[in-house]
């Protein structure tokens, strides 16, 4: 058994952290305020190939696809500093790019793939729908098939990515056998008519994210675009939330990070009483728990990704290390606001932002557990 | 035509410190990193690849745990690396650190055949050492023209170099030489890339790092490391702390009057 990290994995840790300070850091705290990604930042996550990190090479990717704990130092290091932005290409890779180079065919990756590894188009991965939440077999919106096109009609809510994405990944109902629904993954151009974009959520956390309602009004998708098979939509689902469910572990893993160092940080910092607050038993006891949760939820993490990585069934594993570091990142965010004391609540500490962003983890793209 | 770039691993700190009873630098709990003037001069060099064309070679003398630093320039699109790594080169001041770096860079110039066409890049000063002695000691040891403190760089036609060199920042002065060349560049000549994810993959996928030592390049046990320094370290020391500052305040008569009485009674006036 190894717990060591390779050579590549630090070095990637140490560039996404340089990276992560100097560019997104400075602007997380006014792109948070104004709900939006800050354009430049975006530009620069592009040429560091953070829209293509576990895609090959040859598809325009940075190569990580053997490297899935790489990836997930990848989002922990930009989750460390604004989950908006680790949400923004975890779920842009994880739940549409990835899937797309693991289910399409040659034809799917070549005109798909490598526009969305390049970062030249974003993508997303639309599920959940008004009556369709936990309950993902309850989808509504359809899919009928006319000559070789199938007509999608329906909305979706809460699409991460949804309304600046140029390629999303629909999950639709495309009929039923021996009435049961069959459901049915497509790949979709934003450009294709009937397709638009509705209400952009105004979010208590990870606000510059978007997360938008997108509407499709008989939108013609070619038969071509039906990723995995007719009818696989179910089965393939579940496995790209599996994969899904690892980076958001990372994403949680970063942000809670994030608040413990904060935490130390200040209570190093803030005198009462004659002396640093970071000398206070209780204070430590806090940061003693957060840096144990930290901890569990990097390793559970870490393992998921290391068994996906050695093809082994990680499911289980992904699923664990989501409800560990959601839960971490919750109660790290938490007990950060509590060291902050009032200073907690201002906008000029990170902590009151990490404070909302935190809850993202246990709802985003699946609920907790 | 290749580039040279020369770097060093140095200590993660603006203050060094100093063991006071050994008289040596304090390393441990450290982190090493690029010596900040030398990733100017890998820019430089990858952008001159990129205008111009050639192939650009990193070099370092340091122990085994510089391969990092070469790893990280690789993956800022640095084509070949060596590391210079032996323990006879152990102890090298600035003169037997230049004499290693010259003989592993006319090494390489043999085994590739192109020996008049080339440009070798330095930092200007490195934050540990910071002599800047073994850039010009380079071009000595070569035997080729150098320029020191650059801040622009562009060649043309003839192998005909064209550099801005900015001793003191006021006083710009273009300069012109012809290949080949030693620069040393100055923080204001560019900014340097930040190496993507995919340029980090490549750099341990489909890249190495070279080891060197002493024997590769043909190294007479007597010109390196301790032995082929002219230099002899007595003692590191900071310097001592004798006054403390004082900050006056007050109105501006009333500052002059008392900076007045304290130069008189410090006898200065
Ligand atoms: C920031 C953000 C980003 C998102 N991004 C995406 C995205 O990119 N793509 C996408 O498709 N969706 C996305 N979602 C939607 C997300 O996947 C859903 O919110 C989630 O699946 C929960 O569904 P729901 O909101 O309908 O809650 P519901 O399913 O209505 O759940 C309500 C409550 O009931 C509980 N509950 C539900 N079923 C059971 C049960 N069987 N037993 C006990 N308790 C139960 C839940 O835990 C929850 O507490 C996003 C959501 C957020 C907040
Ligand atoms: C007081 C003192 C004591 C020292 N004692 C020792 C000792 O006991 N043992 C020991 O091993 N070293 C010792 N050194 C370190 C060593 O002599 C110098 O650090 C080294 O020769 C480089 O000089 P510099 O740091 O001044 O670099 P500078 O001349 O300021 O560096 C200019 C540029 O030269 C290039 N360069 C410098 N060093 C290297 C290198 N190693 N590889 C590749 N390129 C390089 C870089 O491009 C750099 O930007 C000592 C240095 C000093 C100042």
């Amino acid at each position: 058994m190894d717990f060591g990290l390779t050579e590549k994995q630090i070095m990637i840790r140490k560039i996404t952290r340089e990276f992560a300070e100097k560019h997104i850091a400075p602007v997380a705290e006014e792109s948070d305020r104004v709900s939006e990604l800050d354009p430049n930042v975006m530009e620069k996550m592009k040429e560091m190939n953070y829209f293509g990190t576990c895609i090959p090479e040859e598809y325009g990717g940075a190569g990580l696809h053997n490297d899935t704990i790489a990836f997930a130092i990848c989002t922990e290091e930009i989750g460390r500093v604004d989950a908006s932005w680790s949400i923004t290409t975890g779920v842009h890779c994880s739940v549409c790019t990835y899937p797309i180079y693991r289910f399409g065919n040659d034809e799917q990756k070549e005109k798909f793939l490598i526009p969305l590894a390049k970062g030249e188009k974003i993508g997303a991965f639309c599920l959940t729908e008004a009556n369709a939440g936990s309950d993902a077999g309850g989808v509504q919106l359809t899919a009928e098939k006319e000559g070789d096109e199938y007509i999608l009609n329906g909305s979706k809510i809460f699409a991460t990515n949804g309304g600046i994405a140029g390629t999303l990944l629909v999950v639709a109902k495309s009929g039923e056998i021996n009435s049961r629904k069959q459901l049915t993954i497509f790949i979709v151009d934003t450009d294709t008519p009937g397709y638009s974009v509705g209400v952009k959520e105004d979010k208590l956390g990870v606000r510059a994210s978007n997360t938008s309602e997108l509407v499709f009004q008989d939108v013609r998708v070619p038969e071509e675009n039906i990723l995995g098979g007719l009818s696989n939509g179910f089965r393939l689902g579940l496995q790209i939330l599996d994969f899904g469910r690892i980076t958001i572990a990372a994403q949680c893993l970063g942000l809670a990070q994030g608040c413990l160092e904060a935490s130390v940080k200040y209570s190093n910092e803030r005198e009462q009483f004659g002396t640093k607050i970071g000398k206070f038993q209780g204070i430590q006891w806090k940061i003693a728990d957060m840096t144990t949760d930290v901890e569990s939820a990097r390793l559970l993490t870490y393992k998921a990704a290391w068994m996906c990585d050695q093809k082994m069934d990680y499911g289980l594993s992904g699923s664990m290390a989501k409800l560990v570091a959601s839960e971490a990142a919750m109660k790290a965010a938490h007990q950060a606001v509590q060291i902050h004391g009032g200073y907690g609540l201002m906008k000029a500490y990170p902590v009151e932002r990490f404070f909302r962003d935190a809850k993202m983890g246990e709802y985003a793209v699946v609920s907790a557990a | 035509m290749k580039v040279f770039v020369c770097i060093k691993q140095v200590p993660g700190v603006s203050e060094v410190k100093i063991d006071p009873k050994t008289n040596t630098l304090v390393r441990e709990g450290i982190p090493s990193i690029i010596n900040p003037h030398d990733k100017h001069a890998i820019e430089l060099g990858i952008s001159i690849k990129e205008e111009y064309g050639g192939e650009v070679i990193a070099l370092s003398m340091g122990p085994p745990q510089a391969e990092k630093a070469l790893r990280e320039v690789l993956s800022m699109g640095v084509d070949k690396a060596y590391l210079l790594t032996d323990r006879a080169f152990a102890g090298a001041d600035t003169l037997a650190t230049s004499h290693t770096l010259a003989l592993a860079i006319k090494k390489l110039l043999k085994e590739t055949n192109v020996e008049q066409k080339y440009i070798v890049i330095c930092g200007t000063q490195a934050i540990d050492g910071d002599t800047a002695q073994v850039g010009p000691e380079l071009a000595e040891e070569l035997n080729i023209p150098q320029i020191t403190y650059v801040l622009k760089f562009r060649l043309e036609e003839d192998d005909k170099v064209i550099v801005e060199r900015a001793f003191r920042t006021e006083e710009v002065v273009e300069i012109e030489t012809r290949l080949p060349v030693l620069v040393s560049v100055v923080k204001e000549i560019n900014v340097p890339r930040m190496p993507g994810v995919q340029g980090i993959v490549n750099a341990y996928q489909n890249k190495e790092v070279i080891y060197l030592n002493a024997d590769d390049i043909g190294a007479d046990k007597s010109e390196i490391g301790l032995n082929g320094s002219m230099t002899e370290v007595w003692k590191i020391f900071i310097p001592e702390k004798k006054v403390d500052h004082v900050v006056l305040t007050g109105t501006i008569d009333e500052m002059v009057r008392e900076l007045c009485i304290n130069l008189h009674d410090d006898k200065v006036i």
